[in-house]
């Protein structure tokens, strides 16, 4: 008996595929509904990590995405994974003294990035300050709702992901699903997170947002320009944050992100930090910029600042 | 062969475990029917999303996560055993030191499903099991978890298996196999305790967790409540069922008990100075913990509730008179348990979302379906210790052995749980 099972092993190697199959065979029919269990299922349950995609499976990756997401919402839905830009890292400015806490930013990106509008999903958080207090969050106003804005004696701060240099976040995630790509910007493989929310503890920022229950926007709504990483409609169980707006910013001439290009004031700056000539490291260079919570050594790439 | 051995002592443990008095029915009965309640919760949960609990993006760890941290607690706690059972090969304690550690695999079963009920996609687990996913040691603390709990589970299981094995054969356990693991199992049980507390621990962005005595304060409670739940649970066995169990045994995991109070009280006091002496702004979870922060005061009560319990229950474990006296032990117990719980559950959890990073209060309750999962997952707990005590105690008893053909098995307690009355009518039974 022990000398067939040895024979056994060498003659069959088990791959991770074949591994898993055989695991989950039994097990798989009660953790995914049978109904809806097609081949579609079947390939997503068993999709690699996207960083370990070859070049032929991530087309196929795609391609199947774009199917489920065009058949979902009655018209073609494009799915990108455009790698980051070499000799870029991108950056942030935000103006304090020119924000009028519109919020047209928050519904800019909600609109841009396909998030859940049942339940609500926002990846822009504006506060409300006291201009006697400063930056004191003690104080925000997370829900203020007056007919006109700005208010007397108030400031605003958006928060969103200060796509720190480093991150907490990524640290903590048990699998890997999480991660700085080479432009700064931090990303989430929505097909790989296993929903645990061990990183929405460990962001310092609010910014990283947990699908609750299944989202839900409007099929005349969806943004079909998407990439994998970012804006694709996620599904339920899963965390998502804010990418820069990858299916944007990584296109050759770029775009500006959704948040920047919709604020009426000029309130916000975006770049490369690694070109010296950029507005962003002007900013930065000139300005009386600071850093949100800054003694957690997060090290943000998103810089608040002043400019008058 | 080997193997046929193996075979049989299994078919003889399903034999067994098929057997019991009325009583042992009924309780069985009333588990899985609400195991049964438990499953159909979770089935809604799955089918409707995490969104059917009240956790949300402020406060995104709730109940689950709650009961998980206090349960790592119950089951590390079977070193209190171990430790006096091997280490100082103490007789009272070495008797019962396998309780300890079923207790330890069930409690371990137990945070397994409180961890699987609280993830968003339960379907990826594999996501987790090094090569095939994508485990991310060392650099998760998450990924420790998930290592040392694992290694924690798979230890005792090997030790109380291949201790019950031989003693059903007849055979002596082997020492240099059990003795290493047995003293393994120390630090290991230490070590679980200890990495869900930096699990917690190590956020910069959570300062009522970033504090260097979380780790010590887990293990003090944790050797409070564990042991106390031991107590009862000795208390019980030897009650209704034909284990004996002896008083030396109990009051010394009392002593140890008081011992463990005592430095979890100080460890607590000790973080109630700096947090309200220095009184930076990181107080505020705390005085939302404690006093309520902006009107919000869920959890006060709570925590009230709990430091007077475990007061009461210092006192009570403190003076020889009390913690012997069996009344007031189990009192102790039952303080010093549901103190512990609210403590290292809720009242550990909540305030590390309240205020949130932004400085947001959102006040969380569990809803019905958390309340039913989680009362699923306790019950299927005691279900898995029922069933290793049915088989265990008969084993120990030398009421369930290989029968004398060497091949089939011999039960002598078909009743297992019996009422205290009744016992002397079966004692006749054991001389077999």
């Amino acid at each position: 008996m022990p000398d067939q099972k040895k024979q056994d092993d060498h003659v069959f190697r088990l791959s991770r595929r074949k591994t898993l199959k055989g695991l989950v065979a039994g097990l798989g029919a009660i953790a995914l509904p049978s109904a809806t269990a097609s081949a579609s299922v079947w390939e997503s349950f068993f999709q690699q990590h996207f960083r370990e995609l070859s070049k032929k499976e991530l087309q196929e990756v795609l391609a199947r995405l774009e199917k489920g997401y065009s058949k979902e919402y009655g018209k073609p839905v494009k799915v990108k994974a455009t790698a980051p830009i070499e000799g870029v890292k991108f950056g942030y400015g935000l103006d304090l003294s020119r924000c009028i806490g519109c919020r047209r930013c928050v519904y800019g990106c909600v609109t841009e990035n396909n998030q859940s509008r049942d339940p609500q999903v926002h990846w822009i958080r504006v506060v409300q300050l006291d201009k006697e207090r400063g930056v004191d969050l003690d104080k925000a106003e997370h829900y203020y709702n007056p007919k006109k804005v700005p208010e007397e004696g108030h400031f605003y701060m958006p928060v969103q992901c200060q796509q720190c240099e480093n991150p907490p976040c990524t640290k903590v995630c048990p699998v890997q699903a999480t991660w700085t790509e080479t432009d700064g910007v931090i990303v989430v493989d929505y097909n790989w997170c296993i929903g645990c929310r061990y990183c929405m503890a460990a962001c310092p920022y609010g910014a990283r947002h947990f699908n609750w229950s299944k989202p839900t926007i409007p099929a005349d709504e969806v943004n079909p320009d998407t990439h994998y990483l970012g804006n694709r409609p996620r599904p339920v169980g899963v965390v998502e944050k804010c990418t820069f707006c990858v299916q944007r910013t990584r296109e050759q001439p770029g775009r500006y992100p959704a948040c920047e290009e919709i604020c009426p004031v000029g309130a916000r700056k975006f770049g490369n930090l690694l070109d010296p000539d950029s507005e962003i490291r002007y900013l930065i260079e000139n300005k009386r910029v600071f850093i949100l919570k800054e003694d957690l050594n997060t090290q943000p790439k998103f810089f608040y600042f002043y400019a008058t | 062969m080997q193997l046929r051995e193996v075979w049989s002592f299994y078919k003889g443990t399903f034999v067994l475990i098929g057997k019991g008095s009325k009583a042992y029915y009924a309780w069985v009965a009333i588990l899985l029917s609400l195991m049964g309640i438990g499953v159909a919760a979770y089935l809604y949960q799955l089918n409707h999303g995490l969104g059917v609990t009240a956790m949300r993006d402020q406060v995104s760890w709730g109940f689950y996560i709650s009961n998980f941290t206090f349960l790592v607690g119950v089951a590390a706690a079977a070193v209190l055993l171990v430790i006096p059972a091997y280490v100082y090969n103490w007789g009272p304690i070495k008797e019962i030191a396998v309780l300890g550690e079923l207790l330890a695999i069930s409690a371990i079963c137990m945070c397994l499903m409180f961890v699987t009920a609280d993830l968003g996609r339960p379907d990826r687990f594999w996501h987790l099991i090094p090569k095939i996913g994508n485990l991310n040691f060392p650099s998760s603390m998450l990924a420790w978890d998930v290592v040392v709990l694992n290694a924690y589970l798979g230890l005792n299981l090997v030790i109380v298996v291949y201790y019950l094995y031989k003693t059903y054969y007849k055979r002596v356990a082997n020492e240099s196999f059990t003795t290493p693991l047995l003293l393994l199992s120390i630090p290991a049980a230490i070590s679980i305790h200890t990495v869900t507390a930096f699990l917690y621990n190590g956020l910069g962005a959570r300062p009522f967790w970033n504090a260097s005595i979380l780790a010590p304060r887990f293990l003090a409670s944790a050797f409070s409540a564990g042991p106390a739940l031991m107590i009862i649970l000795f208390l019980l066995i030897r009650k209704y069922t034909r284990f004996k169990i002896k008083d030396e045994a109990i009051h010394k995991v009392a002593e140890l008990i008081a011992y463990a109070i005592f430095i979890n009280l100080f460890l607590f006091g000790a973080e109630l100075f700096k947090e309200f002496y220095t009184a930076t702004k990181h107080l505020a979870p705390m005085e939302y913990l404690l006093f309520g922060l902006h009107g919000h005061n869920a959890l006060v009560p709570w925590i009230w509730t709990a430091i007077i319990f475990n007061l009461f229950a210092f006192l009570i474990f403190l003076i020889p008179e009390t913690r012997t006296n069996h009344v007031t032990l189990v009192m102790g117990c039952v303080l010093i348990f549901i103190g512990v719980y609210i403590e290292k559950g809720m009242g550990l959890i909540i305030p590390g979302f309240i205020p949130d990073v932004l400085h947001e209060i959102y006040e969380y309750a569990p809803t019905g379906v958390e309340l039913l999962v989680t009362m699923g997952i306790w019950a299927t707990g005691m279900f898995i210790f029922t069933m290793l005590l049915r088989v265990a105690i008969p084993i120990l008893n030398g009421d369930f052995h290989v029968a004398d053909d060497g091949i089939g098995s011999y039960i002598g307690d078909q009743m297992f749980l019996t009422s205290p009355t009744k016992k002397p009518i079966q004692q006749p039974e054991e001389p077999l």
